[in-house]
């Protein structure tokens, strides 16, 4: 059953060095207190799987807590390259780490497929991409009733998927609305789950009833960290800081000067940060 | 081309030839960058009804500023209805409902093929760009591609580095050996002028020239040799309503995006 726990305890039970984990968020709702956290307790040899790893992948790839990464947008939504991801791939610094790289159709099938218990995604893709020559895991199949050629890739199956949302009612089922992205197929497709909310509610009886709700029994651990997603949004809770993801840009372009934010507002900091951090950003009641 | 003299600029030109091209009843799935900007002065001007899809999930949306991200919060407030990224990919892009894929490029070639991959070799690439996205699918499953980028000769070159996502391939028919059923890219606009493929080799030719523009400017800029069509026309200059319509989009999102910043130095 679903525990209730701070966060370092929740990180601390459900990850493990060489885990494959998935820190998912499209945009919206990026569990960046939860990768926080991993970073702060240091876990080595992950696979690391994400749509658009942005800045929290950029910052545990700029770690050497990465020894592979699956994604299919490398970027920093909006705004640019994700420099530190840059560096390890094309220099090898802090490390060398392996490639799998998809589509975004390739992924949220790959995530579907996992959820469903499925050991395969088809979808119809990848059609004269380059990717189906440089990735093993994407094959073809032929549809059994019209021949049709279409692209398979196996399922995602993380051991642990990391995600943000709204909040939680004393039960310990969660409610995410607005994007809402690949998060629930990322935690039914899991083996473990963890979620960080804004704030917990005593029950959902006042909810429409078609709205995206985790039942507890799909969480292993919630933590309750207000500002969790920053500097993404939390949709009706506070804006997107579009100015931090501007300002990372010159940040992970340096070596030295990622290092030294890091050591401050990371490794120096704990996860009841957050709050401040969305204070300017909140929507007026 | 003196931008004092034409009372616009080159990038101006670009994304409101671009808008120009969208109809009301399109149903577009937008590329972040200069396509959101073109499909919004779109639907701010002639295309009200427009129904404008970020890969995010938000279907029918009419954002106030342009998002930052394909994310942005702005995008899921003001649309229909907002999706999961799978039912996105699955039922509205690959179930056939979306007539025009709005694309930037940063490197294209003249048969319409993009790279947004890498600079240099897959495995060992001198610059690792973010990737595709949802671009490998939306290039082949959308009825129709429109591209927009400014020229250069870096961007615009005779061989692409990645086949991020397939436009003609080596031309002529060669989407159709593929399985691909779609048309492809049917569009290109640029800073300079606006290109059609041809009907049999699927170039893409110039068939209009922006305002002031030469040909010799638009070859200079371009690292294919350009062919242009017989009966090239010019593009007729922005409208002072289509000219208000993009700056006022542009002041109102250079406002909100720095917004975050200020306040937080305060």
């Amino acid at each position: 059953m679903v525990k209730f726990l701070p966060l370092s305890e929740a990180v601390a039970w459900n990850l493990n060095d060489g885990d494959t984990v998935a820190f998912e968020g499209f945009t919206h709702l990026i569990p960046t207190a939860a990768a926080h956290e991993a970073i702060r307790q240091g876990f080595r040899e992950l696979t690391l799987i994400r749509m658009t790893p942005d800045l929290i992948y950029d910052q545990m790839i700029g770690m050497g807590m990465a020894r592979k990464i699956v994604f299919s947008y490398l970027g920093n939504p909006g705004v640019g390259l994700l420099r530190r991801a840059r560096d390890a791939i094309e220099n090898g610094f802090p490390r060398l780490i392996e490639v799998e790289e998809h589509s975004h159709a390739g992924m949220a099938n790959a995530y579907e497929a996992g959820a469903a218990g499925l050991p395969c995604a088809v979808f119809r893709g990848y059609r004269g991409a380059g990717l189906a020559a440089v990735n093993p895991n994407i094959k073809t199949v032929s549809c059994p009733f019209t021949g049709e050629v279409l692209a398979a890739v196996p399922a995602i199956r993380p051991d642990v998927t990391f995600i943000h949302a709204q909040k939680a009612d004393r039960k310990g089922n969660v409610l995410v609305e607005g994007i809402i992205g690949i998060q629930k197929e990322a935690v039914l497709a899991a083996k473990r789950a963890v979620v960080t909310v804004e704030e917990v509610v005593d029950n959902f009886d006042e909810l429409h009833p078609n709205l995206t709700v985790l039942p507890s029994w799909t969480i292993s651990a919630i933590s309750v960290v207000p500002g969790g997603s920053h500097p993404s949004y939390t949709h009706g809770y506070y804006i997107r800081d579009n100015a931090a993801y501007l300002e990372w840009d010159e940040i992970a372009a340096d070596r030295e000067k990622f290092r030294a934010w890091m050591q401050k507002n990371v490794m120096e900091r704990t996860a009841d940060d957050f709050a401040a951090r969305v204070e300017h950003l909140r929507i007026a009641a | 081309m003196s931008d004092s003299k034409l009372g616009f600029t080159p990038n101006e030109m670009m994304t409101i030839a671009a808008s120009r091209a969208l109809k009301n009843n399109d149903v577009c799935f937008v590329g972040i960058g200069a396509p959101s900007a073109a499909c919004n002065v779109a639907r701010l001007t002639h295309a009200p009804d427009i129904t404008l899809i970020y890969e995010s999930g938000t279907i029918g949306t009419a954002p106030n500023v342009l998002p930052l991200s394909i994310g942005d919060g702005e995008l899921c407030d003001t649309a229909v209805t907002t999706v999961s990224v799978p039912e996105m990919f699955r039922y509205w892009l690959q179930g056939g409902r979306i007539s025009i894929g709005f694309l930037g490029a940063a490197q294209l070639d003249k048969f319409g093929n993009i790279n947004t991959t890498v600079i240099g070799d897959y495995l060992h690439p001198k610059t690792r760009l973010p990737g595709g996205g949802g671009a490998p699918e939306i290039a082949t499953s959308s009825k129709e591609i429109y591209i927009t980028m400014a020229q250069s000769k870096r961007g615009m070159v005779e061989t692409i580095d990645f086949y991020t996502s397939f436009g003609h391939g080596e031309g002529g028919d060669h989407r159709k050996r593929l399985g691909i059923e779609t048309a492809g890219p049917t569009l290109l606009i640029t800073d300079l002028a606006i290109w059609k493929p041809d009907p049999v080799t699927k170039e893409f030719t110039v068939v209009s020239l922006h305002p002031g523009v030469s040909r010799a400017e638009v070859q200079a800029t371009c690292g294919w040799t350009v062919k242009f069509t017989d009966a090239l026309e010019e593009t007729p200059a922005p409208t002072a309503l289509e000219l208000k319509t993009l700056r006022d989009l542009q002041a109102r999102t250079k406002a909100a995006h720095a917004a975050t910043g200020k306040e937080k130095a305060a």
